[in-house]
C-alpha cells in the first residue's frame, strides 16, 4: 500500500507535470528548430511570437464566450485556436517579407538575422502589451479537473489523491496529434521531403529544382501553427502573461539545442529532457522517502537536490553540460 | 546629444535633467564593454545582465558594514564550504592533468562534483539558516567589509571578470549564434544564484541604504557654504522679493532643489571620470599593434592564426576585458541608486536593451558606443511622453471618452519597446554599420 502511495506521488507531483511541461516546452523547440535549420538563425523573438498567437486566441475565446457559444466541458479556446493560427501566420508572413527577406536575399550572416530577430522581438513585446496589456490573463473555462485529487482518495482509499487537470490532458493530447502530424508531414509527402533537402544544403536543393519561397513560405506557416498551440496550451494550463512568455523562450531554446539544434524529433525529445530534469531535481522527495523507508530511517529534511528557486538554472546547466561534451546535441543535429 | 538633455533641463527640471545623464553615462560604459567584445573581437556576449549585477554584488560586499552575529553564527560554516569548493576545484583540475581522457575519467569527475554538491549543501545548510535567522527583517546577511564604495567599481571589474574567464573557458569555442545563446542562459543563472542565496546577498529582500560617495542632501541643506552658495547663484532672483520672510522661504526651496541637483552632479563629475579614463584607453588600444591584431583575428580568424597569433588566448582576454567594464556600469549603476535589486536585473533591460544601444551607435567605434549609449538611453527614458504627445495628436478628434484613446494612453510606457524595435530594424536594414560606423585610419 505504501509502495503504490508512493507512486501516486510521484505520478502526481513529478510525472504528470513534468509530461504537460515538456510538451508545451517540445512544441516551443520544433518551432526554433524549423527556423534554425530551414532559415538558418536563431529565433530571439520565439517567446514573443508564441505570446502574439496566445494573445489573438485569448482575444477570439472572449469573443465567443461573449456571443455565448462554448464547448462544454472543454474549453472555449479550442475554437479560438484557429482563429489565432490564421492571424500569427499572416503577422509571420508579413514580418518576413518586410524584415527578414531582405537579409536572406543577401545572404546575411546568421548573427545579423538573430540581431535582427531582437528588433522583432521587441516590436512584438511592444504590440502584445499595447493590445492586451502586461497583467496576468485567464482564459480558461470549462470543465477544470478530469479526476479530483479528493475523489481519487475516497475511490481507492489511498492516502494520496491524485489530480489530473483536463488542460493536461488537452495538451498532451494535442501535442502527441500535432506532432506525429508534423513528422508525417516531413518524412512523407514531397514538400516535407524538400524542406528537409533545402535544410541539408541549400544549393543542391536549388539546382533540384526547389523552390525556396515555396519552402520558406511553408516553414513559416508551420511555425506558426505549432506557436500558436504551444502558447496556447501554456496559456491554458497556466495562466498567459508576456513576460512569462518571454522567458519561457530560454528553457525553449535549451530543449532545441539539448535535442540537437536542426532536429525535430531531437527538439520534441529535448521539451522532455529539460522537463524532467527541472521538475525531478527540484522536487522534495521528503513525503516520498516517508512511504517506502521504515519508521525509523525517516529523513530529517525535505530532501530535495536543488531548491525550487533554480527551477531554470537546472535546465540551463544542462544545456551547458551539453553543449561541452557533445555539441551536436544528443540526437545529432547540426554541428555547431 | 548635450543640448537635447540641456532642452529637458530647461523644459521638465534639472533633476530629471541630471539623472536621464548620469544613467547615459553608465549606459555608455556598458555599451563600452559589449562593444569591445563585438566591435573589436566579434564576440556576441548576451550575458551583459550577469556581470552588471556581479558589479552591484561587488559593490553591496564591499560597502555594507559586516553584521558580526551573522558571521559568528554561520561564518564558519560558510569558510567551510569555500574551502571545500577550492579543494573540488583542486582536485578535479589534478585529476583532468594527470590522466588520460577516457570514460573513466568523465564519469569520476561527474560523481566528484554530484557528491561534492551533495557534501557542500551539508556543510552549509546549518550556517545558511542560522544567518538567515539572525534580524531577517533588517540583515539576515553576511554584509561586506564596511569599506568606501567608491573601491567597488574596481571589485565589481574582477568579480565580472572572474567569471567571463570561467564563461569564455567553457563557451568561446562555440559559434556566434550560440555563444548568444549560451551566455544568455548563463548570465540567467547568475541572476537565479544572486536572487536565491539569500545569506550573501539578501536576495529579492534587496538591499537598501548603500553608502554613497557623494553628501547626503539632508546635509547639505544645513551646510553654510552651500546655503551661501545657493543664495549666489539665484541673488538676482531672491532681490526681487521684497518681504524678508517670503525670501527666506523661497531660499529654503532653492536648496532644498539645489541640494538634489547638486548630489548627481557629484556623480555626473564621477561617472563623467569614469567614462574619459575608459574612452582614452579604449582609443589607445583601438590604435595599438594590439588593436591592429583583434581587427586581423575578427576579420579572417584563420589567417590571424595561420600568422602565429594565438587566437583562443586573445579571445578569452578581450572577453573578460569587455565584460570586466561592464562589471563597473554594474557597480556605478547600483553606487548611484544606493540600493541593490537582484529582482530588477531582467535580460531586456539589461542585455538586450545595451545591444541596441551598441547597434545604433556603431559597432567598433567608441565615441559610437557612447553615442549609442546616450541616445537610445534617451529615447527609452523620453518615449512614453513621446508617445503620448504623438497619441493626443492623432486621436486629437476623438472624445475624451473613446475606448481606444483611453486604452492606448494607459499602454504608453510600452511605446519604448515599439520605438527600441524600430529604430534597430532600420537601423540594421540602412545603416548596418551604426550611426558612427568604425572608422580605420592606415599610416
Amino acid at each position: 500500500m505504501d509502495i503504490l502511495n508512493a507512486l501516486i506521488l510521484l505520478l502526481n507531483y513529478i510525472f504528470i507535470p513534468a509530461l504537460t511541461y515538456g510538451s508545451q516546452l517540445a512544441l516551443g523547440a520544433i518551432f526554433v528548430t524549423l527556423i534554425y535549420g530551414i532559415l538558418r538563425f536563431a529565433n530571439f523573438a520565439t517567446g514573443d511570437m508564441m505570446s502574439f498567437g496566445t494573445m489573438v486566441t485569448i482575444l477570439f475565446t472572449w469573443y465567443f464566450q461573449s456571443l455565448g457559444i462554448s464547448l462544454g466541458v472543454l474549453p472555449t479556446a479550442l475554437i479560438a485556436i484557429p482563429f489565432g493560427i490564421l492571424f500569427m501566420i499572416i503577422y509571420m508572413l508579413s514580418i518576413d517579407k518586410f524584415v527578414f527577406k531582405y537579409y536572406r536575399a543577401n545572404k546575411s550572416p546568421p548573427v545579423q538575422l538573430a540581431m535582427v530577430s531582437i528588433g522583432v522581438m521587441f516590436v512584438t513585446q511592444a504590440v502584445v502589451r499595447i493590445i492586451i496589456g502586461p497583467s496576468d490573463q485567464r482564459f480558461f473555462d470549462g470543465e477544470k479537473f478530469i479526476i479530483k485529487a479528493r475523489e481519487f482518495k475516497e475511490m481507492t482509499g489511498l492516502n494520496e489523491g491524485l489530480a489530473l487537470k483536463s488542460t493536461q490532458v488537452i495538451t498532451v493530447l494535442v501535442t502527441i496529434v500535432l506532432v506525429s502530424l508534423l513528422f508525417w508531414f516531413l518524412n512523407k509527402t514531397k514538400t516535407g521531403k524538400s524542406m528537409k533537402a533545402y535544410s541539408d544544403n541549400e544549393d543542391l536543393a536549388l539546382l533540384s529544382g526547389i523552390d525556396p519561397k515555396k519552402i520558406v513560405m511553408i516553414t513559416w506557416i508551420i511555425a506558426g501553427i505549432l506557436a500558436t498551440i504551444g502558447g496556447a496550451l501554456y496559456g491554458l494550463d497556466k495562466s498567459f502573461k508576456p513576460f512569462t512568455y518571454f522567458n519561457n523562450m530560454l528553457p525553449i531554446f535549451a530543449a532545441a539545442i539539448v535535442g540537437g539544434i536542426g532536429n525535430p524529433f531531437g527538439a520534441f525529445l529535448g521539451g522532455y529532457v529539460i522537463a524532467f530534469s527541472e521538475i525531478f531535481l527540484t522536487y522534495a522527495y521528503k513525503k516520498f522517502f516517508m512511504y517506502i523507508l521504515p519508521a525509523s530511517m525517516e529523513p530529517e529534511g525535505l530532501v530535495q537536490l536543488l531548491s525550487t528557486d533554480y527551477k531554470f538554472a537546472v535546465s540551463f546547466s544542462i544545456l551547458v553540460i551539453v553543449l561541452l561534451y557533445r555539441p551536436s546535441g544528443i540526437f545529432k543535429g547540426k554541428v555547431l | 546629444m548635450i543640448v537635447l538633455i540641456i532642452l529637458v533641463g530647461i523644459f521638465q527640471s534639472w533633476n530629471i535633467a541630471l539623472s536621464i545623464f548620469n544613467m547615459c553615462l553608465i549606459s555608455a560604459v556598458m555599451t563600452m564593454g559589449a562593444n569591445i567584445q563585438w566591435g573589436y573581437a566579434g564576440l556576441i556576449n548576451f550575458g551583459i545582465m550577469g556581470y552588471t549585477a556581479l558589479g552591484g554584488l561587488a559593490a553591496v560586499l564591499i560597502s555594507v558594514d559586516p553584521v558580526q552575529e551573522a558571521w559568528s553564527a554561520g561564518g564558519f560554516d560558510i569558510l567551510m564550504c569555500l574551502w571545500l569548493i577550492i579543494a573540488l576545484v583542486l582536485i578535479i583540475r589534478f585529476i583532468l592533468k594527470n590522466f588520460q581522457k577516457s570514460k573513466v575519467r568523465t564519469y569520476a569527475i561527474a560523481v566528484l562534483i554530484i557528491s561534492g554538491i551533495l557534501l557542500i549543501r551539508f556543510t552549509a545548510e546549518p550556517g545558511i539558516e542560522a544567518i538567515e535567522d539572525i534580524n531577517p527583517a533588517k540583515t539576515g546577511f553576511l554584509g561586506g567589509f564596511g569599506l568606501p564604495i567608491i573601491f567597488s567599481w574596481i571589485v565589481g571589474a574582477f568579480f565580472a571578470g572572474g567569471l567571463a574567464f570561467i564563461v569564455g573557458k567553457v563557451a568561446l569555442g562555440l559559434r556566434a549564434d550560440y555563444l548568444a545563446i549560451a551566455t544568455l542562459l548563463i548570465s540567467e543563472i547568475v541572476i537565479a544564484i544572486i536572487k536565491h542565496e539569500d545569506w550573501l546577498t539578501r536576495g529579492v529582500k534587496n538591499v537598501i541604504g548603500l553608502k554613497r560617495p557623494a553628501p547626503y542632501e539632508v546635509d547639505l541643506q544645513t551646510t553654510d557654504w552651500f546655503i551661501n552658495l545657493v543664495e549666489k547663484f539665484n541673488s538676482g532672483k531672491l532681490e526681487l522679493i521684497s518681504n524678508l520672510s517670503d525670501r527666506q522661504a523661497a531660499l529654503n526651496q532653492l536648496v532644498i532643489e539645489g541640494s538634489s541637483v547638486f548630489v548627481k552632479l557629484c556623480y555626473s563629475g564621477l561617472f563623467l571620470t569614469v567614462v574619459i579614463i575608459l574612452l582614452i584607453l579604449t582609443q589607445k588600444a583601438l590604435y595599438s599593434p594590439w588593436g591592429r591584431m583583434m581587427r586581423a583575428i575578427r576579420d579572417n580568424e584563420e589567417a590571424a592564426n595561420a600568422m602565429g597569433k594565438n587566437v583562443v588566448k586573445q579571445h578569452l582576454l578581450i572577453f573578460i576585458l569587455g565584460s570586466a567594464i561592464v562589471g563597473i556600469a554594474g557597480a556605478m549603476l547600483v553606487t548611484q541608486d544606493g540600493l541593490f535589486t537582484p529582482g530588477s536585473y531582467r535580460p531586456m533591460r539589461y542585455t538586450f536593451l545595451i545591444w541596441v544601444m551598441v547597434i545604433v551607435g556603431g559597432s567598433g567605434n567608441n565615441f559610437g558606443a557612447i553615442l549609442g549609449g546616450f541616445a537610445v538611453w534617451f529615447l527609452w527614458i523620453e518615449a512614453a511622453p513621446i508617445a503620448l504627445f504623438l497619441i493626443n495628436f492623432f486621436t486629437a478628434g476623438m472624445s475624451e471618452t473613446h475606448a481606444l484613446k483611453l486604452h492606448l494612453i494607459e499602454s504608453v510606457p510600452y511605446f519604448r519597446f515599439l520605438m527600441m524595435g524600430l529604430g534597430l530594424l532600420l537601423i540594421m536594414r540602412y545603416r548596418p554599420k551604426g550611426i558612427l560606423p568604425e572608422k580605420i585610419e592606415i599610416k
